[in-house]
């Protein structure tokens, strides 16, 4: 019994923090960068879900099945929202790139007011039932303490898209050229990289793996609201500070183990103190391990 | 000093009720939003004072004088409330309808309380407005928010006769104030608690919560909160193989739950106000705001319309606006009102309304046979 509620737990913590994980690979890709903290990338993944709710909305009008609609809302949304990483950073973040830090840093937090604005206005303030697509796994019959389809759902899919992110970064020319830029983006532009488009492609590429987390919470918990993007922002954000902002690795590690304390502190102590304890352990690990768990200590140059 | 103020305040009172023989008419004060965003909450009070003071008025008005409406928009911000309030009183109302919203009472009611000024709120039900016994010249037509553990622990203890408890709230004075009241209730009528918890509103999945649930084996689940939240619980609790039955505050009878949660709602018990649309006054209220404005009345109405009714009906009987005197009539006489037969309590809490148990069937709230009056 008390091993059974473990293993709950302990899965019941892993969904949580695939989700947070997804999320913090935003910031650290582009943290890695440009050094910005993109404030506005909570937001992001609130449009994730968003759209692939007017998206199921749409198609389930014409009576498509429960699972192509998730697979086709899900495609819709990450590209969109690709999309809309993409504009974000040429209209907030690209015409201060010679600004003091503070400069993008205030621009970030303004996107993010104006976004979750938009959709308010756009949308409704409402919370939105999002439509329950997900087929019955019967597989998961026997094991359906553990996870439901949604958990599983989102362990596979995140799981996925972070070995296909890490296979991408470490094999492919893009990848390559992103590193570098990351390491040192003065000698990658003399070296013929294009910092540009490079920048680019890492606010594309977070954006669409936000939307992705996105769209799964929201079938997941079966509702959306134009704030969701806030507080799942926060956390992923303190999941890519945990685990070493820049590192992509560490991201993963960040949320995972956000999800996980946050998960047992429920469960064993009380959720008064799910967020108590996720920041204590984020002020301990920060303590001793300015860095993160897997960031690099940074040699200051002279 | 304050004491000095509060009695030359009632010399000017009773000085005004001298003076307003001459003036002929009867000063309604209503305090509330009138403009900006929760317009919708404070509007619709505003609509039943005009229509039962037009009512009064074309009878002959109150004690052969004009029943006359001064309005003072707060906007449901406490910040505005103090200043409506001194405009109130230096327009020598002889009591007030409002405020709407339970901030701005907190802020108005010293000023009243100072001016001598009797106020009732249709719509404010922070309970420590009434059960503090801070505020001696304070009603209110709506049911404080204590009031709802006794009919929900009632309900369960001699109707569902369920013994394991557990309690999930969301840690807002509403939410855990219910949890906390049902508690105290169910452990005083034997009922074991199994879990009390708070829940975080807005993390992005609750299943730790719904594990530990699972855990206690509960005979049934009691929420502190609104909406939001219990939807969201009973979907992850459905989703996850917990049938549990599931009891919550007014919070969360509420369209946008059934809406939310679909088939999942289905067996949700919530408290409400009961159903007095059957009463011969609550017709009557309704058909004079849907010939005056062309519409449904809205939120508080009927509240509004009741307070009206026990505040001129008070006026009556008494001869005036002396505050000592009204305050009497208003705990003795018991007035028909669309809420029902009415009076108030010693704490300023309406006497003679009733709350019921509502269950989600076929995804609608179906009031069931189970009802408390208030005392």
């Amino acid at each position: 019994m008390a091993i059974q509620f473990f293993i709950e737990l302990f899965f019941g913590g892993l969904t949580r923090g695939s989700i947070y994980a997804l999320i913090a690979l935003g910031y650290t890709l582009v943290y890695g960068i440009i050094e910005l903290i993109n404030f506005a990338h909570g937001e992001i993944y609130m449009l994730g879900a968003f759209t692939a709710l007017l998206v199921a909305g749409a198609l389930g009008v014409y009576g498509f099945p429960a699972g192509g609609i998730l697979v086709v809302a899900a495609l819709v949304a990450v590209i969109w929202c690709a999309a809309y990483g993409f504009t974000l950073e040429k209209v907030a973040y690209k015409p201060l790139r010679g600004a003091p830090r503070l400069s993008p840093l205030i621009s970030a937090i303004g996107m993010s007011i104006f976004l979750q604005n938009y959709v308010l206005l756009a949308q409704t303030s409402d919370f939105v039932p999002f439509p329950r697509l997900l087929p019955e796994m019967e597989f998961l019959e026997y094991i359906d303490y553990v996870m439901g389809p949604s958990d599983f759902l989102i362990l596979l899919v995140s799981t996925l898209a972070m070995v296909a992110l890490s296979l991408f970064i470490r094999f492919t020319r893009m990848g390559k050229a992103m590193r570098a830029t990351a390491q040192n983006r003065k000698m990658a532009l003399l070296l013929g990289i294009n910092a540009d488009w490079i920048i680019s492609l890492t606010f594309i590429i977070g954006s669409a793996l936000a939307a992705l987390g996105g769209v799964l919470i929201a079938s997941h918990m079966g509702q959306v609201n134009f704030g969701i993007g806030f507080i799942a922002g926060l956390k992923a954000f303190t999941a890519a500070v945990l685990g070493g902002i820049g590192s992509i690795p560490g991201a993963m590690v960040g949320g995972l183990v956000l999800g996980l304390a946050e998960s047992f502190t429920t469960g064993y102590f009380s959720g008064n103190y799910e967020d108590i304890l996720a920041f204590a352990i984020l002020i301990l690990i920060l303590i001793f391990r300015p860095d993160g768990i897997l960031g690099k200590a940074k040699v200051q140059k002279v | 000093m304050k004491k000095g103020l509060a009695l030359f305040a009632m010399a000017c009172m009773l000085g005004f009720g001298a003076s307003a023989g001459a003036a002929d008419s009867i000063k309604i004060g209503v305090q509330g939003a009138h403009s900006g965003d929760l317009a919708s909450y404070g509007v619709p009070s505003l609509n039943a004072v005009k229509l039962v003071t037009e009512q009064a008025n074309a009878k002959g008005g109150v004690l052969g004088k004009q029943v006359e409406i001064v309005a003072q928009d707060d906007q449901c911000k406490p910040e505005m409330a103090t200043s409506a309030a001194t405009k109130l009183i230096s327009d020598q109302v002889g009591v007030v309808v409002g405020p709407i919203c339970s901030g701005p009472t907190t802020a108005s009611l010293p000023l009243f309380q100072e001016a001598g000024l009797i106020a009732v709120s249709p719509t404010a039900t922070t309970p420590g407005l009434t059960e503090t016994g801070k505020n001696p010249l304070f009603f209110r037509t709506v049911a404080n928010d204590n009031a709802q553990a006794k009919l929900t622990s009632d309900f369960m203890l001699n109707k569902l006769k369920v013994k394991k408890i557990a309690y999930l709230h969301d840690n807002g004075d509403y939410g855990k104030g219910f949890a906390d009241n049902n508690r105290a209730l169910m452990e005083k009528g034997g009922a074991e608690t199994v879990l009390f918890e708070a829940v975080t509103p807005d993390a992005v999945d609750f299943s730790a919560v719904v594990r530990k649930l699972r855990r206690a084996k509960p005979d049934i689940v009691v929420f502190g909160g609104y909406q939001p939240v219990a939807s969201k619980l009973v979907q992850q609790m459905r989703r996850d193989r917990l049938d549990t039955p599931f009891i919550g505050p007014d919070g969360v009878k509420d369209e946008t739950f059934l809406k939310m949660t679909g088939k999942d709602s289905e067996g949700v018990y919530a408290s409400y106000p009961k159903d007095t649309s059957s009463l011969a006054e609550y017709k009557h209220a309704r058909d004079a705001h849907v010939k005056a404005y062309g519409s449904e009345p809205g939120f508080g109405y009927y509240n509004a319309y009741a307070a009206t009714q026990c505040l001129l009906d008070a006026i009556e009987k008494t001869g005036g606006t002396d505050t000592a005197k009204l305050k009497e009539a208003l705990r003795t006489n018991a007035v028909d009102t669309p809420l029902g037969k009415i009076r108030f309590n010693d704490k300023g809490d309406a006497a003679g309304m009733a709350l019921s148990i509502y269950q989600v069937k076929d995804g609608k709230f179906v009031e069931l046979d189970h009802s408390v009056v208030l005392e």
